[in-house]
């Protein structure tokens, strides 16, 4: 391996004397000592303790309501209904009706719930064209294969958006409303739009270049997947940057959720006009439900969702538990290892050869 | 190698006898022999990328990349992206290819160099400058003074005198003293003459082409006449004309079918036992992996019939596809998504690691010897950390642990000792470096090289004191040394041995220079003044006399007989006058011995003329007589050499090469046996192995196993057991062989103290006969050291065979010249010691240096750095991958079991090959617990290695525990934390790619602490490339998200946003922060207990380097290891019979001066006129070597390449 250099001299083969081929690299070699592992055991403990408090408080500063409307009250009809497929096509309302205690303070935000709903299967969060959503006009006529069976339909004309997500797309809606009293109903009002990560919404999903065309000619030549009722150009009529595309519930759709029991932003609470400028009050609510969405499908069940925010999200008891937790298995382990070092390796004790 | 096996089955038939014609190139191409072309490369510019790919296929990994590749290609199966594993294919494929293609270049480029070279052909009557390659079976080819022999060749004619030529082997066998070959006279008669030469139309038949270096059978007939070839008359292709003008030869053999080119390649792939271990556990991987596949593809299956049915509205099933059907694709998609277990980055990182630690091995400056500019030499790049496991180091002596230089150190000459340099106070002192020298120059024929101390002795010759001139004359005259005089007063000597030439050269220098010999005289100078002795009488040594007398007619027609000889046997023919003289000398010897000096006593007696007559004509009747002429002779020296008067005795010190002894002791405190296999005598051997703290004074005993039969021998190893263990050598427990070969291991047995063993060449024999190697091996293996002698280089081979047989350790074999071969090339590991004897140990040796002393630091600092870092290595590498594979598998619970990954498919592509390669190694390059110096503080650090502690089927199941623990950490806390939870916007964070961002930050923060715990140097280059990895996985993320990526494939880079998105939430960084603490804890927790509890030998030392690093680590002792013994040590002679026959005949001095017109300096000529079998008797006072090559011989191009293919991989 050595190649002869070409230095001369009697010395020519001598390797260099450098550090790195001398493996004398200058280094930190850190060593697990009591000096160094208990001091770092107590602080660790004590920080997350402090984490664990910290987040505990905000914790408890946030609301939640959780309402499961599958089969409630009326539902239940609606749910049968569903089940026939035959019957898609007929509209089901129903109500649910529901009592907040304590007032909602703040931003209120409105989520819709998904039980046993696999949106990470393979197959399905493959089936989906990212192409065509971003306005590839290409792919707005051949939609990928991914998106088989959902890519054509019958007479060959392409399907936009193609494939198994977009064609499963949430499609209860809601109305919101206050009871103030036995007769004031006051309609809650709920901002549909801002929704969706800044990024989705205007980089990741576009229309197909119009020009001077109107949306509905661009989408001439397609249909809308199988499931839904309307064309994906009269999602929203009334706003041309909420339509298409890069309609918001179709895009909170499409991130499709890591796990099968999910919630998804349905609106946010606008806060303009009393009595809501300071967030939900106190009082008697109903949400009136166009139930269109068949749950006996995955046999999963559905929510809605009602919950303020902190700094660190929506209601999560699980961070500051674990943090509390940690803290105290790393003191109690501090505290063991402390009195085995007090035993054993105390002043080297346990070195000695 | 692959190239000559082809031609092997190309050839229909093989072929049984060779057919040739000289002069006839119609003729012997009818047979289609090789020509003389020779090809070491294996591809050429066409056919290197199909041959390359394909044989890089044949290795399991990359073929079972392949079988993934091609599932990846099914679009029912595929669950991952083909780039994932396309991506590193390419790039371990293509890093082999650039390798093997720049080795082929190098072999095409020495391959044309060789096959260019010139040579004198006859051709059509005339000498045609021709190329080596068209040089075919037949032609007669002229040789000149140093050249290269061009092809095997049958030796016609030549210039010197009786058709000799002189060639040098040392590329074939390492020997690098002249050999000699004789033409044979019918042909030697042709000479030079071009026209007889073309005429000669001699046919020869002989065998076919073989390897054996050493045979050679057939004949030639020359007009009708048959005349029988050998060995004697060829000229092997390697080799080198020496001192011969020209010679012509006819070509037997070309190219390939050479003894050189047949000997080639043949070298074993040797493995470490870490690979075999390796090897072992990715089948049981296999296994593992299969084993989960199927879990999930049932688990599948289950869901697919109570859920995955009713999904179907949403995700219509394929046609054809059935819920079994679809757990069976699922088995294959897992197989795919599961397979970083066996990641295909493992083989080419541990192959760079090794190639890394093989680089510092070269680099080492303390292992390079500036003496004749050697560094040490990694010649194979994949046995490093086999190197930190041995257990076993079986040594050559002569040329390996000594210098095979004898030193003139010591005498003692009528009672008074001389050689010891005393203080004014008489304080006895160190002689080192500085220590005064005698200074000879009174004595202008005085050799410059020599050295001694003490000045008494030269006053003593100066004062003309008598006894102290006849001992120098003694040693002037008794000897067998030739001496040869170039110029005037640059004396030569050609010694049998070096003890003689140094007593020789301790003469010449004190003033008693031996000249010049003829048959019957030797011409010497004393103290300035030409003398003539007559020689009548040589009475030589033999092994069993021990001794050698001369006995000479002084100039002024004294008649005297000078003896030298062991003490022992010189002492029992002394006159009884010298008793008192005895008594003193015997004292003398005994401080001699006790130093490990090789001693001799010299006597002399004055002999009366007319019984010397009447002696001498029975000397002549009994040398003439033709049966029992040995005993006569015997009895008649006996006879003559009795009454002698006792002169005094030297020392001469048989030069252990620096360092021995203390490499030998830090050899035995890591706990590793070293055995001496040497082929020297019985005492001689065990007088080095004293003198190299070998054995020592204060081991319980040494058994000297000599026996003369099989029970004999059996009888003293069993002594020998019992002895040492006294309990256990009644029960006969030999473990019952199987006749499969599983073949059980021996363990070894606990013996109370320290114990020796020395056996000799015939006991071994018996020893490692079938029925007996069990019993030796237990015996030896008791034994703290083990010495045999006498032993063969087959023998040395068979010993390390047994150990390597019985004993689950891996062995070491280190010598420097030819009979070590085989030894070096049995051992898990060879050395060679780049030294003195030619280069054929080096050749087939794993890894070479200079010097003995070496081996200490090649074993115990990069033996001990490679093994510690492989090990560090492999643990984390499985440790990070299957880390990184088990996530998948709890995914796999919350997925339906639809085979969807946990990460990004860009992660997955990227986690070996960029985010996690560099800080493992890294890590794998630079670690070590302690520095070099600490490691030969603590020898004990070496043993954990030889007992596999830090890699092991146990470390193995705890790195997959580990991964377990860590993988459910780092999904399920990432799981709680995010399933039902949104951003601080109210938006979305729980979404598949958010979740699959996070969760691979957590694992590579993850994977990187737990680095940053395994690693205990941490270089700046270190700390570079894991911030540096960390710093290139958010650059990357981060690009792959950006919105440019997704705009130009939107399919591919379908994450757009998510890492700006998610990780700018105080959540995503808290379950991050939690992971990570989560899973250091254990480690740290466990390993803090493990260090307080039960603290390695490492956790010792790195605690004593903690507490020392203060005040800077001592410097390694060099006391000088002195011993009072009472040891009689041997005597100093070579134990091969003397030249005395040949000095006498004459024969050796046929040829005086002519040597000087040659020009060469050669040595040689006067040495290979009677060729000494074995060793070179080159003798020199100094260390510098006479016999060291000549600088322009170059080496052969086969010999640079030992390519070896391992079938396995």
């Amino acid at each position: 391996m050595v190649k002869a250099k070409a230095k001369p001299g009697p010395l020519a083969r001598r390797p260099d004397n450098s550090a790195f081929k001398q493996q004398r690299l200058p280094a930190w070699s850190p060593m697990l000592t009591a000096h160094t592992v208990l001091p770092f055991f107590y602080i660790l403990a004590l920080i997350c303790l402090l984490l664990g408090v910290w987040l505990l408080l905000t914790v408890q500063s946030t609301q939640e309501m959780k309402l499961f409307y599958t089969e409630a009250k009326t539902c239940a009809e609606c749910f049968e209904k569903r089940e026939n497929v035959s019957l898609a096509a007929e509209e089901c309302r129903c109500t649910v009706t529901f009592l907040i205690e304590k007032a909602f303070k703040g931003d209120v935000f409105f989520y819709y719930g998904l039980k046993n709903f696999h949106q990470n299967l393979r197959r399905y969060m493959d089936s989906r064209d990212d192409g065509q959503m971003v306005g590839r006009k290409s792919n707005l006529k051949n939609p990928s294969l991914y998106c088989s069976p959902f890519s054509q339909d019958q007479n060959g004309l392409p399907v936009a958006p193609c494939g198994a997500v977009a064609n499963s797309i949430f499609n209860d809606s809601f109305t919101f409303t206050y009871h103030k009293s036995a007769s004031q109903n006051i309609p809650v009002p709920l901002l549909r739009n801002g929704i969706t990560w800044y990024t989705d919404k205007n980089i990741k999903f576009r229309n197909p270049r119009m020009g001077n065309l109107t949306l509905d000619q661009v989408f001439e030549g397609t249909t809308h997947p199988p499931y839904w009722q309307k064309p994906v150009n009269e999602l929203d009529p009334d706003d041309p940057t909420n339509n298409g595309f890069i309609n918001d519930d179709l895009i909170v759709w499409m991130r499709e959720a890591a796990f099968p029991n999910f919630k998804k932003l349905y609106g946010v609470l606008c806060r303009d006009n009393k009595p809501f400028t300071k967030g939900l009050p106190a009082g008697n609510y109903s949400i009136e439900i166009t139930y269109n969405f068949p749950a006996q499908r995955f046999q999963g069940r559905k929510q809605v969702v009602l919950t303020t925010l902190t700094w660190f999200g929506g209601q999560n008891h699980f961070l500051p538990i674990a943090y509390l937790v940690t803290s105290g298995l790393v003191l109690l382990t501090a505290v063991v290892l402390t009195v085995v070092w007090f035993k054993f390796g105390k002043g080297g004790q346990n070195m000695v050869e | 190698m692959s190239f000559f096996g082809l031609d092997c089955i190309k050839k229909k038939e093989r072929e049984l006898e060779r057919k040739l014609r000289a002069n006839d190139r119609e003729y012997n191409r009818s047979f289609k022999y090789a020509t003389n072309a020779i090809k070491t490369s294996k591809y050429n510019f066409f056919t290197f990328l199909p041959l390359n790919l394909f044989e890089q296929f044949q290795r399991i990994a990359n073929a079972y990349f392949l079988f993934l590749l091609v599932l990846q290609v099914i679009p029912q199966i595929s669950s991952l992206s083909w780039f994932t594993t396309v991506v590193p294919l390419i790039l371990v494929l293509s890093v082999t290819a650039a390798k093997d293609a720049t080795d082929d270049i190098n072999r095409h480029r020495s391959d044309n160099h060789v096959n260019n070279r010139k040579a004198h052909v006859l051709i059509d009557r005339k000498l045609r400058n021709e190329k080596w390659m068209d040089v075919q079976v037949g032609d007669i080819i002229k040789l000149e003074n140093n050249q290269f022999v061009t092809a095997d060749l049958l030796l016609l004619s030549s210039s010197e005198p009786l058709n000799l030529v002189y060639i040098e082997t040392a590329e074939l066998d390492g020997e690098t003293n002249l050999k000699v070959r004789q033409a044979l006279t019918v042909t030697g008669d042709l000479g030079d003459n071009v026209e007889k030469l073309a005429d000669f139309s001699g046919e020869v038949c002989c065998e076919p082409p073989n390897n054996r270096l050493d045979r050679f059978t057939g004949t030639l007939t020359v007009a009708g006449q048959k005349y029988p070839l050998d060995n004697e008359k060829i000229l092997l292709r390697g080799c080198t004309l020496r001192n011969t003008e020209w010679c012509f030869g006819l070509v037997l053999f070309g190219g390939p079918e050479t003894k050189l080119m047949q000997n080639c390649g043949k070298s074993t792939f040797k493995r470490t036992s870490i690979d075999r271990l390796m090897n072992v556990l990715v089948l049981c991987i296999f296994g593992f992996l299969a084993f989960m596949c199927t879990i999930l593809a049932i688990g599948n299956w289950f869901w697919e019939t109570n859920e995955g049915s009713q999904f179907t509205v949403f995700l219509p099933r394929q046609e054809g596809i059935d819920t079994g059907f679809s757990a069976f694709l699922t088995f294959w998609s897992y197989v795919i998504i599961l397979n970083t277990v066996v990641p295909i980055s493992l083989y080419v990182s541990v192959e760079i690691i090794r190639l890394g630690n093989s680089f510092y091995i070269d680099w080492d400056r303390k292992m390079y010897y500036n003496r004749n500019d050697t560094p040490a030499e990694a010649r194979t790049t994949t046995l490093n950390e086999e190197l930190g496991q041995i257990k076993y180091v079986f040594s050559d002596k002569t040329g390996t642990l000594t210098q095979n230089i004898m030193t003139f150190n010591k005498c003692s000459i009528n009672g008074k000792s001389y050689g010891d340099v005393y203080d004014y106070t008489g304080q006895r002192l160190e002689i080192t470096e500085k220590t005064e020298r005698v200074d000879f120059s009174f004595n202008p024929l005085a050799d410059p090289r020599f050295v001694f101390h003490d000045h008494s002795l030269v006053e003593a010759v100066k004062l003309e004191n008598p006894e102290v001139q006849l001992f120098f004359r003694l040693l002037a005259l008794c000897h067998t040394v030739m001496a040869e005089e170039k110029t005037e007063g640059e004396l030569h000597y050609q010694a049998q041995s070096p003890d003689e030439g140094a007593l020789v050269t301790a003469a010449r220098n004190f003033g008693f220079v031996f000249r010049s010999r003829t048959p019957d005289s030797v011409s010497i100078v004393e103290m300035g003044q030409q003398c003539s002795y007559e020689l009548l009488a040589i009475l030589d040594f033999n092994n069993v006399r021990k001794r050698m007398s001369v006995i000479v007619r002084s100039p002024d027609g004294k008649l005297s007989l000078y003896c030298k000889g062991a003490d022992t046997i010189i002492y029992e023919r002394l006159h009884q006058s010298c008793s008192k003289l005895m008594d003193v000398t015997t004292e003398h010897l005994n401080e001699f011995a006790g130093e490990g000096l090789r001693t001799l006593a010299l006597a002399y007696k004055d002999l009366d003329e007319g019984y010397f007559n009447e002696w001498k004509q029975r000397h002549h009747e009994a040398s003439t007589t033709l049966e029992d002429r040995e005993y006569k002779l015997d009895e008649l020296y006996e006879e003559i050499e009795k009454d002698l008067l006792l002169l005094g005795a030297t020392a001469i010190e048989d030069k252990l090469q620096d360092g021995v002894p203390q490499t030998i002791e830090q050899l035995s405190k890591a706990d590793i046996k070293v055995w001496v296999l040497t082929g020297d005598k019985q005492e001689t051997a065990e007088n080095i192995g004293y003198s190299c703290n070998l054995l020592r004074e204060e081991m319980n005993e040494i058994f000297i196993i000599a026996g003369n039969s099989p029970e004999d021998v059996r009888e003293e190893l069993r002594n020998a057991r019992t002895s040492m263990k006294p309990d256990s050598a009644e029960t006969v427990f030999l473990p019952e062989r199987s006749l499969v070969n599983g073949v059980q291991a021996l363990t070894d047995e606990e013996v109370n103290g320290e114990y020796g063993l020395v056996i000799n060449g015939h006991s071994l024999a018996y020893a490692l006969e079938h029925s007996m190697e069990l019993e030796f091996l237990r015996t030896a293996c008791m034994c703290k050291a083990v010495i045999c002698c006498r032993v063969t280089p087959l023998q040395k081979a068979q010993v390390v065979e047994l150990v390597k047989k019985y004993k689950n350790a891996v062995t070491l074999a280190i010598g420097d010249g030819a009979n070590d071969v085989s030894m070096i090339k049995v051992a898990h590991i060879g050395v060679g010691i780049s030294g003195q004897e030619g280069m054929q140990a080096v050749l087939s040796s794993d890894f070479s240096f200079a010097q003995f002393r070496f081996l200490q630091r090649l074993l115990l600092v990069h033996g001990r750095w490679s093994y510690l870092r492989m090990c560090k290595f492999l643990r984390y590498f499985f440790y990070k991958n299957f880390t990184f594979t088990f996530v998948h598998f709890w995914y796999a619970f919350f997925c339906g079991f639809s085979a969807q990954t946990v990460y990004d498919e860009w992660f997955i592509t990227l986690y070996n090959l960029v985010y996690t390669a560099l800080p493992v190694l890294g890590m794998s390059l630079f670690d070590q617990d302690v520095n070099d110096v600490w490691s030969f503080q603590h020898p004990q650090l070496y043993v954990p290695g030889q007992l596999n502690l830090y890699f092991s089927k146990k470390s193995f199941f705890k790195c997959a525990l580990h991964s377990c623990y860590s993988s459910l950490v780092l999904f399920f806390i990432p799981y709680a934390a995010m399933h039902d939870t949104v951003r601080n916007d109210g938006k979305d964070v729980a979404d598949y790619q958010s979740f699959a961002l996070l969760t691979q930050t957590c694992l590579l923060f993850a994977v990187t602490i737990q680095l940053g715990l395994e690693m205990s140097y941490w270089t700046a280059v270190n700390t570079f490339f894991i911030l540096g990895s960390l710093a290139m996985y958010f650059v990357v993320t981060f690009t792959m998200y950006s919105n440019g990526m997704f705009l130009v494939l939107p399919a591919a880079f379908p994450f757009i946003g998510t890492a700006r998105n998610s990780l700018n939430q105080s959540n995503v960084w808290l379950t991050i922060f939690l992971t990570s603490t989560l899973c250091v804890l254990p480690v740290v927790t466990y390993r803090f207990l493990l260090i307080q509890l039960s603290p390695t030998i490492n956790d010792k030392v790195m605690f004593k380097v903690r507490q020392a690093r203060a005040t800077p680590p001592p410097p390694p002792q060099r006391r000088r290891i002195r011993r009072t013994s009472s040891r009689r040590s041997g005597y100093a002679f070579s134990h091969a019979q003397g030249y005395g026959d040949l000095v006498t005949s004459g024969r050796f001095l046929r040829r005086p001066a002519v040597s000087r017109s040659t020009g060469f300096p050669g040595m040689g000529r006067t040495t290979s006129g009677f060729s000494p079998m074995g060793r070179s008797a080159g003798y020199s006072p100094t260390e510098r070597p006479l016999n060291s090559k000549v600088p322009h011989v170059e080496v052969t191009s086969l010999q640079m390449y030992r390519t070896i293919r391992d079938p396995a991989l």
